[in-house]
């Protein structure tokens, strides 16, 4: 197969992590009624406590568990604001996007100082299955987290709908006054709905920090998070469409990439924006048929 | 002995006062009705028994056991089901799904072993439901029948049914009562919310009578009649008969032909249907829920197009107008739920606009004077118990149903289609939305009444064309139909 093209789908499965575990992230919350708008801040949190865990400790993986549990307290802090207080989600979300962004930058300056050349870590090895194969060695030389997000997708669609944890989120969702009247606790179950979606957020930012760069940068998540609320509706709130999104916006990423460094006379703003213009064509004709939870952004009160 | 007693219980919600000092005991074995008008306080003295809501005062006791009830799952642990009055199911999700849903041990979920058990418990209570369909796909009968299951699945022994056959027919109303009979001589005791007196005075051993928010008294069935309870629900003499003058019918003015549409589940949810009404002249359309009464009602008032056929308004093809120019054209419609016929967060003065906007809007802008002084006199001619600046959801099922008649017959609609009028309502509230009916007709509309209330096609109509299947079984004038044979052809025996 042709250099360019193998080159292109190993950095698409590359690009596509981070996004698969947000995105799975936010359809936890989603799904059960929770518009998430603090995923880019959670993603930011993740990657700033990733790379501050694993600087300090030398170790890549408690940076890791650092992050998830970042990210398992800010869907609390998500949990408290949205679910307990009923606070508007939109309002809710926002504020913690823009806390945990500035809480970090501020941490990272105190933790950091401001050095002329950035602290970096030794970032993930890359694994390498089929390294002989010259078609096969590239694709799947990968770090363990991409494969990671690749199994995790049947993980989550086997919760959502072969379990009874499942079940409840997706009633809840949908009707949180059933759910209620059925003997379930409409807050917890949104809770843990929230601490898993953020954990999820958390680690897809941290990938960033602990296994691409091996450094942190304040424009290190870039909007990212708000890709992946778009991710969610493009793959109508069903975890296996979702990895067919991630994919998508993933490989036209890396391929304006390419094509920047193809050196074409073009200039590279078009590049840049290439990613945003085919999720915004790929929304509107997937985005027609989207079936929001019914309860989206409708906080539960019982009088 | 008791199973619950609850005593002195207080509940008011803002400025009302839901519940005030209300007492009731169910002893252990019985049927218990529980009656009063819309707006009395039934709903919410059972909310607080099943633990959706906190009462302000009052105690609870189980079984002779005092008990707080924090929530539902309190009141499942305590042996109480509900069968709550607006459904609680969950439409993305199968029937086996809203049944098991907070009530498995396990951590999995098999399809295959929850729809084998939920169809086990339904032929052991007598209660048919389809367990792998989706919820939304059923009519709200077969909900109704889901809702019941849900709850004897959690092996109630105390059983709250807050109006369960409102939306039955008939048959299913006698094959409700036989399980629940069966049921109570098996240790189940049940509170049992209705409307209908009949009902009550058949299945139910003792009944309390609420109003008001308070408890106007306890009586044996045997020592009470229909028209006493009424006038200890209402205060006041009723008259639970509605009375029909018969009268020459006019020209026709409503044509349907050949009429054919698709539904949610099968293809042909109406197939070739045709008649005619005149002016003057009520058309009752009777059936069992599910066979075509959403789906006419849709294709009627223009919310579902029809796949073939053609409807006339005085000549005129009306079959592809839009639902706003079919009000232009002439037609008044009540749709078969309320809720979605209306909008909750809106006020009733809103409410009552909506269809007429045009005629409210002033240089693009809503004339808000207008709609508040049109408004005022809509209450007051159809007695709405509401200011203008209320939201709807906050009006009893009657209040809310005159609004939507207020709106729909101001105008003097050439054609009236009624779907469900009375369902949910008291005696008082359905015996004046009948009488209106009746007026309706005599002022020259032609009306259409789509109704499962088989006793309610009887009073009201000319003549009655039963559903079947999507098919009319046969159109017969009301002095020659009897109850028998309207049900034969419900049942599409004939
Ligand atoms: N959640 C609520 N918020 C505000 N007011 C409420 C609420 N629930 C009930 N009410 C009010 O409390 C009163 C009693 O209502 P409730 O629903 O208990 O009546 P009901 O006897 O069940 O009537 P119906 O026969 O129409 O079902 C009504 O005036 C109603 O408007
Ligand atoms: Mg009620």
């Amino acid at each position: 197969m042709d250099e360019f093209i193998v080159g292109l789908i190993a950095a698409t499965l590359r690009v596509a992590t981070p996004l698969i575990f947000a995105t799975l992230g936010e359809l936890f919350c989603e799904r059960a009624g929770v518009l998430n708008l603090g995923i880019e801040g959670t993603m930011f949190l993740g990657a700033f406590v990733g790379f501050t865990a694993a600087s300090m400790t030398g170790s890549l993986w408690i940076g890791l568990l650092a992050a998830a549990i970042s990210g398992i307290l800010s869907g609390l802090l998500m949990s408290l604001l949205s679910v307990r207080l009923g606070v508007n989600q939109h309002v809710s979300g926002l504020g913690i996007t823009l806390l945990l962004i500035s809480l970090s930058l501020f941490s990272y300056r105190i933790i950091f100082g401001e050095s002329k050349i950035p602290p970096s870590i030794n970032s993930f090895d890359l694994l390498k299955i089929f390294s002989d194969n010259p078609v096969l060695g590239p694709i799947f030389s990968q770090y363990l987290l991409t494969y990671i997000a690749i199994a995790i997708i049947p993980v989550v669609w086997y919760i959502l709908f072969r379990t009874t944890f499942g079940l409840n989120i997706r009633a809840v969702g949908e009707n949180p006054e059933a759910t209620d009247a059925a003997g379930i606790n409409v807050y917890k179950l949104r809770t843990s709905a929230l601490m898993i979606g953020g954990a999820l957020m958390a680690i897809g930012g941290s990938f960033i920090t602990l296994a691409q760069l091996g450094s942190f940068t304040f424009g290190i998540i870039a909007g990212r998070g708000w890709v992946c609320i778009s991710l969610v509706i493009f793959g109508n709130w069903h975890p296996i469409k979702v990895l067919l999104g991630a994919l998508l916006f993933g490989g036209v990423s890396a391929l304006q990439l390419r094509l920047q460094l193809k050196g074409l006379k073009l200039p590279y703003e078009i590049f840049l924006a290439l990613p945003y213009i085919v999720t915004i064509i790929a929304l509107t004709i997937a985005g027609r048929n989207a079936s929001y939870p019914a309860a989206l952004l409708k906080p539960y009160k019982r009088e | 002995m008791l199973a619950v007693e609850m005593k002195g219980i207080s509940k008011h919600f803002g400025l009302v006062q839901a519940n005030q000092d209300v007492h009731f005991c169910l002893e252990s074995g019985e049927i218990h009705a529980l009656l009063g008008e819309n707006g009395a306080g039934k709903t919410t003295l059972m909310r607080i028994l099943y633990g959706l809501y906190r009462a302000d005062e009052g105690e609870i006791f189980i079984n002779g056991n005092k008990m707080e009830i924090h929530s539902p799952k309190d009141a499942i642990a305590a042996g109480v089901g509900m069968v709550t009055q607006h459904f609680t199911l969950v439409p993305t999700l199968t029937v086996a799904e809203n049944i098991v849903l907070g009530y498995t041990n396990s951590l999995t979920l098999s399809q295959k072993l929850i729809e084998q058990k939920v169809q086990a418990a339904s032929e052991r209570f007598g209660v048919s439901v389809n367990s792998s369909a989706l919820v939304k796909h059923l009519s709200l009968g077969e909900r109704q029948r889901v809702e019941i299951l849900k709850a004897l699945y959690r092996n109630a022994k105390i059983l709250i049914m807050d109006e369960p056959t409102a939306v039955l027919v008939p048959q299913e109303v006698d094959i409700l009562f036989e399980s629940l009979l069966r049921l109570v001589k098996n240790g189940l005791s049940v509170i049992f919310i209705s409307h209908k007196l009949n009902e009550v005075m058949t299945v139910c051993d003792r009944v309390t009578v609420l109003r008001d928010g308070k408890t106007v008294g306890t009586v044996n069935k045997n020592e009470t009649s229909r028209e006493k309870l009424a006038k200890m629900m209402v205060g006041r003499e009723t008259f639970l008969d509605t009375q029909r003058s018969s009268r020459k019918t006019g020209e026709s003015v409503y044509e349907v032909k050949d009429l054919t549409a698709s539904g949610q589940q099968v293809v042909k949810a109406l197939d070739n249907i045709s008649f005619t009404i005149n002016a003057n002249e009520i058309l009752g359309i009777a059936g069992v829920s599910g066979n075509g009464q959403s789906e006419l009602t849709k294709v009627l008032t223009g919310i579902l197009k029809p796949t073939h056929g053609s409807i006339k308004l005085e000549g005129q093809e009306i079959s592809r107008l839009s639902p706003g120019d079919l009000t232009e054209a002439g037609l008044g419609r009540t749709p078969e739920d309320r809720h979605e016929g209306t909008i909750g967060d809106l006020t009733v003065a809103e409410n009552l606009a909506l269809e007429d906007l045009n005629n409210y809007t002033k240089n693009n802008i809503l004339d808000q004077k207008k709609i508040h002084e049109d408004a005022l006199k809509k209450i007051d001619e159809f007695q709405i118990k509401a200011s203008p600046n209320d939201r709807l959801r906050t009006l009893s099922g009657g209040n809310m149903q005159k609004v939507v008649f207020a709106r729909a017959l101001s105008r003097r609609p050439k054609v009236v289609i009624a779907s469900q009028p009375t369902r949910g309502l008291d005696v008082g509230a359905t015996e004046y939305v009948r009488k209106r009916l009746l007026e309706e007709r005599d002022r020259g509309a032609a009306v259409i009444l789509i109704s499962e209330d088989l006793d309610e096609i009887m009073a009201l109509s000319d003549r009655i064309a039963v559903l079947y299947e999507g098919c009319i079984k046969g159109i017969v004038p009301t002095s020659e139909a009897t109850a028998e044979k309207i049900g034969l052809l419900m049942a599409g025996v004939c």
